[in-house]
């Protein structure tokens, strides 16, 4: 590299970006780009709600939310949209602290004290003194993904599973594995386990599947911190590409991760036969789930362990934690009335299905449109 | 390289032993070979920015737009939301943290030379030099967000900054100021000018150059700062000028945004911005260098 | 450096300065490479410098620093002796630089004091060992943790990036003031010094990108290397983990201290006074020997010094750390091995920064980050000693 080159180079770039940054002509108008989803808004609601909405959390539904808001700011100037995938912990503290109008969580408030602080009861502090919603919005199948030349169909049951990543199955052609997929030619690669190192929401959500589906084997409580075998990297993006760089690597992640990587997926045999990971699948799973929450509190008991037909189980749910009343002032809550409705509409949770979501089941759905038109 | 080396040259001669001559051409030779071995992993670095990030910023909206309305599945937008929140974060990090550097290495020179007090500051700026610049936004965080009740802004991310930017600015300004020659002082006094004034007058502008120098060196180490960023400076795809209120973007949380996503799009982003970050500290670096030159007091 | 900053006027030669002069090594401490302006020995003899002209006027405020060329319009005014203003002004000047020195204690206070309050209650809270136990998990209702492991992950990738780092950083540093010709030595300099210049979060990302697969990846030719000629040693034995090893941490690590230690090593070697070289040479002594012998004594408590602000540099680094380094199980024996994983104080905080969502668990990771302060810190004080030793040493 030649730097007399690079210098002159970034002389020209230097004077140029200052000189516009002097100017000030900087553009927020990327529409051309944005391509045709404009006009997307006045499906969802008659004109734009102009102000600004901050929301902070989980960095599982970034891709779902990102996708959102730029369809939902389409055309809109004068609204602007803000999400942090910062984590779902964070969200809930910067929510609780008044920081952002509201919070992307993998799991609901929790209603016992920790550190002798109670999460719903800080959270409607925060509100005035009114409850905090749990607001069910996007379903985040977990792909269990693989990286094994020549085998294109793999099935894991509960136990299995467990099993691979407690470390108590080394290899892929073990007879356990073998056992679950029959006519599938196993190679005697030896099996690595690629886990999250930062504390995450996913992780919690399939360590809650492998204690549910299969409490035999995994018997550590359910935690953000990864209590199996294997190396840790950061984030999804580490994981999965951990997994991609590694013949015989296996990991947990967000089911848009496996296919930007082109990961192979494998499908779940929770006793009732073979399920793939697909948005119908997932679906299927969230409706067998049994409401935990009061009136519009919408807050989901998933079962990890059900037998339903064609229900991929290993799932989670990213709630929209809100207000119910207060909170926010009036402007505000407009907007993100308008913008959480705009979420929930059925032809923007379809459009998630494509990268790598699955849509609300309608019977929920409804609820959730009933719960967002009673913010207040 | 003074002119006593080139008068000696070489001194080597058959007149030495064989040993001593091969022990000076081996020494020679890694004394090459180390600027060799410094100079592989800069270009290196260089090349594979440069490389993985050109595409990005050659599109003329890199320079002039912002992310809004774009997600990682869609070309477009540019990184000109975070050039601006560097930059405006970067010079209210200057504004505070200059003028308390500045009088602190005053006050280390002219004043306290040697006393309990300075010994103390000097002790105190060792400790700010050693405080990890995660720790630094956790206590701006604590201080300003949780007891203060202020939003994370721009101001707030400065704020973090001015706790790395104070003793780097501190040192290299004290360096300066202490190479300054005690006769110019002296001189000063002695036509009865008072001490402020020769301070002022005579001691900074003798040193100007150095401390512009210092100055815009922190300025760039600031600027690439993340960890701060992380925790104080909420990422949004707008453009936010007002550095008082709302998300601000900047590069490095731009980087942060994008390093996590494996589509394509996201991946040039990545190195989009970090290229365009290693061009704008080039180019501040440059500036110093330029407005030390010009502003430098020729004897 | 040299080439980023033009000598500073008025610096005596090391020959005939009185406030310099030339054993008055004074090494910044605490400052980056990028913070070290060079103060690069012009020629042999400089030219006494003329004192500005001053033109203080009455007003006494700032007006124009003095141009020293002596024939502008400021020179012909007549001094203002009047000592009133004088007094006034030195009373302001004086009590605000003092003022910005009480800054500067109150905020470390500040910030020191924020550190206890915050890791206090959750050490007294802590059911482990926070020295010796390996355990993290600080929250719930029993929470236990203990730091032997970030310690020795912190510990030896900055110990394996000063061993990487400080000889070549030496080598260049001689290479820039006694072997290169000037134009060149500028050149270097200045390379090396962008280097100090380059974001760590890109480190980061070229190390796990670029560097990781190339070192630190398991079928790579490089561990693969080590790992069958030193694999006996328990520091260089083989793992399991992949390529976001210590060893791959370190090497960046190591890039990224090297134009620290060599730009302030070469502040300092540029400084040997000229009359020890010339006694040397006049020995009959080579150039090696010339180096051996009057330049590396001279410099040695520089270069402590600036190894140690390298030390204190990778010891805290952050995102770059955090992007690489794998994380072993917790089920994982300790491993001594550069090629196993682990997390560093820093990076241990940053990748849990988003889920401090109880004050017992930021207690924990507050209590870890103290650790890493006491640590920098301490690391900074022995430099200071050193060199405040070494400097009477010499003198």
């Amino acid at each position: 590299m030649n730097s007399s080159m690079l210098r002159r180079r970034s002389r020209v770039a230097g004077l140029a970006s200052a000189a516009m940054l002097l100017a000030g002509c900087g553009s927020d108008n990327n529409a051309s780009a944005a391509g045709s989803d404009n006009g997307a808004q006045a499906s969802g609601s008659s004109a734009c709600v102009s102000g600004t909405l901050n929301g902070e959390g989980s960095s599982a539904q970034k891709n779902a939310i990102d996708q959102v808001i730029a369809d939902y700011i389409a055309g809109c100037a004068g609204t602007t949209v803000n999400y942090n995938p910062t984590g779902s912990g964070a969200g809930i503290s910067q929510f609780i602290a008044g920081q952002v109008d509201w919070a992307g969580s993998d799991s609901a408030l929790k209603d016992e004290p920790k550190d002798g602080v109670v999460e719903t009861q800080a959270a409607a502090k925060r509100c005035d003194n009114n409850p905090a919603w749990n607001i069910p919005m996007v379903v985040g199948p977990i792909a269990i993904a693989y990286n094994l030349p020549g085998v294109d169909s793999l099935t894991l049951t509960p136990e299995v599973a467990a099993k691979i990543f407690k470390g108590q199955i080394a290899t892929w052609d073990d007879p356990a594995i073998a056992a679950v997929n029959k006519g599938v030619q196993l190679p005697s690669t030896p099996i690595k386990v690629f886990f999250r190192s930062d504390e995450s929401g996913t992780t919690e959500n399939f360590t809650k599947y492998l204690n549910a589906a299969a409490g035999s084997v995994w018997t550590d409580e359910p935690s953000k911190t990864w209590p199996g075998t294997g190396e840790g990297r950061e984030k999804s993006a580490g994981v999965s590409e951990g997994v991609k760089g590694t013949e015989g690597g296996i990991t947990y992640v967000e089911w848009s991760y496996a296919k930007d990587n082109g990961l192979g997926v494998a499908k779940v045999n929770n006793g009732a036969g073979a399920v793939e990971l697909t948005g119908e699948s997932v679906g299927k799973a969230v409706e067998a789930a049994k409401k935990a929450g009061k009136g519009n509190d919408l807050k989901l008991d998933l079962d990890y362990a059900t037998q339903a037909k064609g229900a991929y189980p290993v799932l989670l749910v990213t709630y929209e934690i809100v207000c119910s009343k207060g909170g926010i002032d009036a402007d505000t809550t407009k907007l993100l009335k308008s913008f959480l409705t705009f979420f929930a509409s059925p032809e923007q949770q379809q459009k998630l299905e494509d990268i790598g979501y699955a849509p609300l089941p309608s019977p929920l759905e409804s609820e959730v449109n009933t719960a967002i038109q009673a913010i207040s | 390289m003074t002119a006593l080396d080139t008068a000696v040259a070489d001194p080597l001669s058959q007149h030495l032993g064989r040993g001593r001559a091969v022990r000076n051409r081996v020494a020679a030779v890694a004394m090459y070979a180390a600027f060799a071995l410094a100079v592989v992993p800069l270009a290196w670095i260089l090349f594979s920015v440069l490389s993985k990030g050109f595409s990005a910023i050659v599109d003329a909206q890199w320079w002039t737009n912002s992310q809004r309305g774009i997600t990682i599945r869609t070309p477009g937008g540019g990184a000109y939301h975070a050039m601006a929140g560097t930059l405006i974060q970067a010079a209210i990090t200057t504004l505070i943290s200059v003028p308390i550097a500045l009088l602190t290495a005053v006050y280390l020179v002219e004043y306290g030379r040697g006393g309990r007090f300075a010994k103390a500051i000097s002790f105190m700026v060792d400790i700010l030099t050693g405080i990890p610049s995660i720790v630094a936004a956790l206590f701006i965080y604590a201080l300003w967000v949780t007891t203060a009740g202020f939003g994370r802004t721009g101001l707030s991310v400065s704020f973090a900054l001015v706790l790395l930017m104070i003793p780097v600015v501190t040192r290299s300004t004290e360096e300066m100021l202490r190479i300054v020659p005690s006769e110019l002082r002296e001189a000063s006094y002695a036509l009865g000018v008072p001490k402020w004034k020769t301070i002022l007058r005579v001691v900074i502008p003798t040193a100007w150059s150095g401390i512009i120098t210092g100055v815009m060196l922190g300025v760039a180490r600031v600027m690439g700062e993340t960890a701060p960023l992380l925790i104080l400076g909420p990422y949004t795809s707008s453009i936010n000028m007002n550095p008082f209120r709302g998300n601000m973007a900047a590069l490095p949380t731009m980087i942060n945004q994008n390093r996590t996503e494996s589509l394509s799009l996201a991946v040039e982003r990545t190195w989009g911005a970090a290229l365009t970050l290693i061009l704008l500290v080039l180019a501040l670096t440059l500036a110093a260098r330029w407005l030390s030159r010009f502003s430098a007091v020729r004897g | 450096m040299t080439q980023m900053s033009p000598p500073p006027p008025g610096r005596p030669d090391a020959a005939d300065g009185a406030a310099g002069d030339g054993t008055d090594v004074v090494v910044p401490d605490g400052v980056t490479a990028m913070d070290t302006p060079a103060r690069q020995v012009p020629a042999r003899q400089a030219p006494p410098r003329p004192v500005p002209r001053l033109a203080p006027d009455a007003s006494g405020q700032r007006s124009r620093p003095p141009t020293g060329r002596g024939d502008g319009p400021d020179a012909r005014r007549p001094l203002d002796l009047s000592s009133g203003a004088g007094r006034w002004g030195d009373r302001i000047f004086s009590g605000l630089s003092s003022g910005a020195g009480w800054f500067v204690i109150v905020l470390v206070t500040l910030v020191g004091g924020f550190l206890l309050w915050k890791a206090v209650p959750a050490l007294a809270g802590n059911n482990a060992h926070f020295f010796f136990d390996r355990v993290w998990s600080p929250g719930g209702n029993t929470p236990a943790f203990g730091i032997p492991d970030l310690l020795y992950t912190t510990v030896l990738a900055s110990v394996l990036a000063m061993a990487l780092a400080v000889p070549v950083a030496i080598g260049i540093a001689l290479f820039t003031t006694q072997y290169a010709p000037r134009r060149l030595a500028r050149t270097v300099a200045a390379t090396v010094d962008l280097l100090a210049a380059v974001p760590s979060i890109i480190y980061g990302l070229w190390g796990i990108a670029v560097l990781a697969p190339i070192l630190g990846a398991p079928d790579s030719w490089v561990r693969n290397t080590i790992e069958s000629t030193l694999g006996w040693i328990p520091l260089f034995s083989a793992t399991g983990i992949s390529a976001g090893n210590v060893f791959v941490g370190g090497v960046v690590l190591a890039i990224m201290i090297l134009p620290i230690v060599a730009a302030i090593s070469r502040e300092v070697f540029d400084k040997t006074p000229v009359a020890h070289k010339e006694g040397a040479y006049a020995l009959g002594a080579t150039r090696w020997e010339m180096i051996r012998t009057a330049v590396l004594p001279f410099g040695r408590p520089g270069v402590i010094s600036a190894s140690m602000l390298g030390l204190g540099r990778a010891l805290g680094e952050t995102i770059a750390i955090t992007i690489i380094l794998s994380k072993p199980n917790s089920t994982d024996p300790f491993d001594l091995s550069v090629f196993f994983g682990g997390e560093t104080f820093a990076s241990k905080i940053a990748n849990n920064a988003s889920e401090f969502d109880s004050p017992s668990k930021t207690g924990a990771y507050i209590a870890a980050g103290l650790v890493l302060f006491v640590l920098t810190f301490a690391v900074n004080a022995i430099a200071r000693i050193i060199i405040n030793r070494r400097k009477e040493f010499v003198e």
